[in-house]
């Protein structure tokens, strides 16, 4: 999203389609590979939702958060209680029915990972600013603190998500069954990335973010209040965390208090391969993750881990900083 | 003599020093002060401890990079002999051919990840071992055909190791002299001449080079040092510790499987140790592990009695129950990194040095 004068790079979003035409031949059927596609962007759009706020932490801060997965199964959690409160409504057949069951959920889920998130960042990130090495560490135990503390509230033992009734199944689109949940995840995940486009091209506080990315003392001496502006972006960046995890228990169906620590490790690997900062760079590095993972996970299951990693290491190779390095780091 | 053995890093406090010398005698004598198997898995697990974190605090302490692969290497070591002696029967040459394998994968995998991450930022360092050891994770419990999946692997030692073996038929100051004794001492040895060969290496010219990227990166490089070089090395100088340590360890437990020496509580564990003994000083390293391992066998025993008396208040009762010291853990982490940050060693020294300055 970072306009630059020598206009759009193309070459790192062209990898998307590009991955997704290499795995054709090897994938064999269409039709099993139009199923992968969409999960592969369906899981794709899941951790772009999880990762930009990470991402733009960092970008703005300097500060690398080890425990934005808390978050994730945080909001994950927060889902199964709101919704277990409604099963009559997502019980019903009827979508809309759903829709009203499943959108509270989700808007309980980002004020309460936002509002930890802002504790969070006032009792764990704001004593080691600038110290990276303690910053790794706090928040690695603010991460374990928070885990633990899920499993006070909701017991160590995971706890079944279902899918409303009328998400359940998949549609047929030629030979491919497309599940619908994956449909409503793309449709949920680009409204996301609109919104978020939109505020941080469209918007004075998108400008500001925008530029505090790109040179924080400057906006600073321009009189703006970096600080609040940061801890803003912290707290939407855990509520988008929060939304994330509830796309993901779904997807999953079920959560687990240590949810969090294993989406994290697809985050860092996305906002790697994005450029650390750049959101633009952390979408496609969300596409290429979820694409990868599906279609390793069907041609090779037991290497899907390390497909990521190699995945990592080859953009690492040809663009160390990422695909869209933000300039001043 | 003590001065070339301990390369010239002294104490430095008085205070310090009478705990490492008892800390010192107390492993050395162990199975003769005190008896029983527990406490001796203990003294054990401890030698075990003490270059695993003494080995990450080259990495942590010393060049100021976390890692988070740590234990990766570690499960590495003792899957080398926990494969190489089921494979190869319970023979010296296969504990051999176990642990030159496990070195020799531990070397290549972080002079790689070295290579790669922190060729561009030390931050990427921590967020790659992370990857790294989670894949390796899940490879070492879905591999069930080599590394026995879940269940683990557990493997006999040769005779001279083994519980069965009796060097004396009489008890000597009534102890029986059997093979787990013998294998007690093997890992003292082994402990105490690794922990030597570390403070060697952090206080050798090489070792200074390394406090100096980790005061000023931008600095050292421009002084002519190849940070990328230096830290690399460090690297992988810590991994193939860790995975001594690793094979250590199988070989007082005779098994190994994922959870017992790869799982990311161990990598917390050693995070926290590093952190309570003090950061940077490898001496906190022994006094930490110490400290912390016969802590953690009595905090889950006064959680559960905290649980107990709490029982009328459900909340406060889940709280203290003893699953979750990991909680408890936690904050103790959390606090000893804000309020504590140079730990037990650089406490003392601090005070030495302060009253040095008093008497001056």
């Amino acid at each position: 999203m970072t306009i630059q004068a020598r206009g759009f790079d193309w070459i790192p979003l062209a990898l998307v389609p590009a991955l997704a035409l290499v795995m054709l031949p090897l994938v064999g059927s269409p039709s099993s590979w139009l199923t992968l596609t969409v999960a592969g962007l369906a899981m794709g759009l899941i951790i772009f939702v999880i990762a930009s706020g990470l991402t733009l932490v960092f970008g703005l801060m300097d500060v690398l958060n080890f425990g934005h997965g808390l978050f994730i199964a945080l909001g994950a959690f927060v889902a199964t209680t709101v919704l277990g409160t409604m099963s009559d409504w997502t019980g019903s057949a009827s979508l809309w029915r759903n829709l009203a069951a499943v959108l509270p959920a989700m808007l309980v889920a980002m004020a309460v990972a936002g509002a930890v998130g802002l504790a969070f960042e006032r009792f764990i990130v704001r004593p080691v600013y600038g110290q990276h090495l303690k910053q790794i560490l706090i928040t690695m135990g603010g991460m374990i603190i928070g885990e633990e503390l899920i499993k006070v509230v909701w017991g160590p033992q995971q706890i079944a998500l279902p899918l409303p009734e009328a998400m359940r199944g998949s549609v047929l689109l030629g030979e491919a069954a497309i599940e619908k949940y994956r449909l409503f995840v793309v449709v949920v995940g680009l409204l996301v990335f609109g919104a978020l486009a939109w505020t941080l091209n469209r918007t004075k506080i998108g400008l500001l973010i925008r530029a505090g990315v790109q040179d924080r003392e400057m906006v600073e001496a321009l009189g703006y209040r970096i600080r609040r502006l940061f801890v803003a972006v912290f707290a939407m960046g855990s509520a988008l965390a929060g939304l994330g995890g509830v796309l993901w228990g779904l997807y999953q169906q079920m959560v687990l208090p240590q949810m969090g620590a294993q989406v994290n490790v697809l985050i860092f690997i996305v906002i790697i391969i994005g450029g650390l900062g750049s959101t633009t760079g952390a979408l496609v590095g969300a596409l290429l993750v979820g694409l990868m993972a599906n279609y390793t996970g069907f041609l090779a299951p037991k290497v899907a881990l390390f497909s990521n990693i190699a995945l990592m290491a080859a953009i690492l190779l040809w663009r160390p900083q990422g695909v869209y390095p933000v300039s001043n780091r | 003599m003590l001065n070339r053995l301990l390369s010239n890093d002294l104490p430095r406090s008085r205070m310090l020093a009478v705990v490492l010398v008892g800390l010192l005698l107390g492993l050395a004598f162990a199975p003769f002060l005190f008896p029983g198997v527990k406490a001796l898995n203990v003294a054990a697990k401890v030698l075990v401890f003490i270059v695993l974190v003494g080995s990450f605090d080259l990495l942590l302490g010393y060049t100021g990079i976390v890692s988070f692969a740590h234990t990766m290497f570690f499960g590495i070591g003792a899957y080398g002999i926990a494969i190489a002696t089921t494979r190869m029967g319970p023979t010296w040459p296969a504990l051999a051919a176990g642990v030159a394998g496990a070195l020799a994968l531990s070397l290549v995998l972080a002079l790689v990840i070295g290579l790669f991450s922190l060729r561009v930022r030390a931050i990427f360092f921590a967020m790659i071992t992370l990857a790294v050891a989670s894949a390796f994770l899940t490879l070492a419990s879905q591999l069930s055909d080599i590394t026995g999946g879940e269940d683990g692997l557990t493997f006999k030692v040769p005779g001279l190791l083994s519980p069965s073996f009796a060097l004396m038929e009489e008890p000597f100051l009534g102890v029986v002299i059997d093979g787990r004794l013998l294998t007690y001492y093997l890992l003292f040895v082994l402990a105490l001449v690794l922990l030597l060969t570390l403070l060697r290496i952090v206080n050798s010219p090489f070792g200074r080079v390394l406090q100096a990227i980790r005061e000023n990166e931008f600095r050292a490089e421009a002084i002519g040092y190849r940070v990328v070089v230096y830290r690399t090395i460090s690297s992988v100088l810590s991994a193939l510790f860790a995975c001594v340590a690793g094979a250590m360890l199988a070989l007082w437990l005779r098994y190994n499987g994922p959870d017992t020496s790869m799982s990311f509580e161990i990598m917390m564990d050693v995070l926290l140790i590093v952190v309570i003994g003090g950061m940077g000083t490898v001496y906190g390293a022994a006094i930490g592990a110490a400290l912390f391992l016969v802590a953690q066998g009595y905090l889950q025993d006064l959680l559960r009695l905290g649980s107990e008396a709490a029982s009328s208040i459900p909340w406060l009762s889940a709280l203290l129950s003893p699953d979750r010291w990991l909680l408890w853990l936690g904050v103790l982490f959390v606090l000893s990194v804000y309020h504590f940050p140079t730990g037990v060693v650089g406490r003392l020294r601090t005070r030495a040095a302060a009253a040095a300055l008093r008497k001056a």
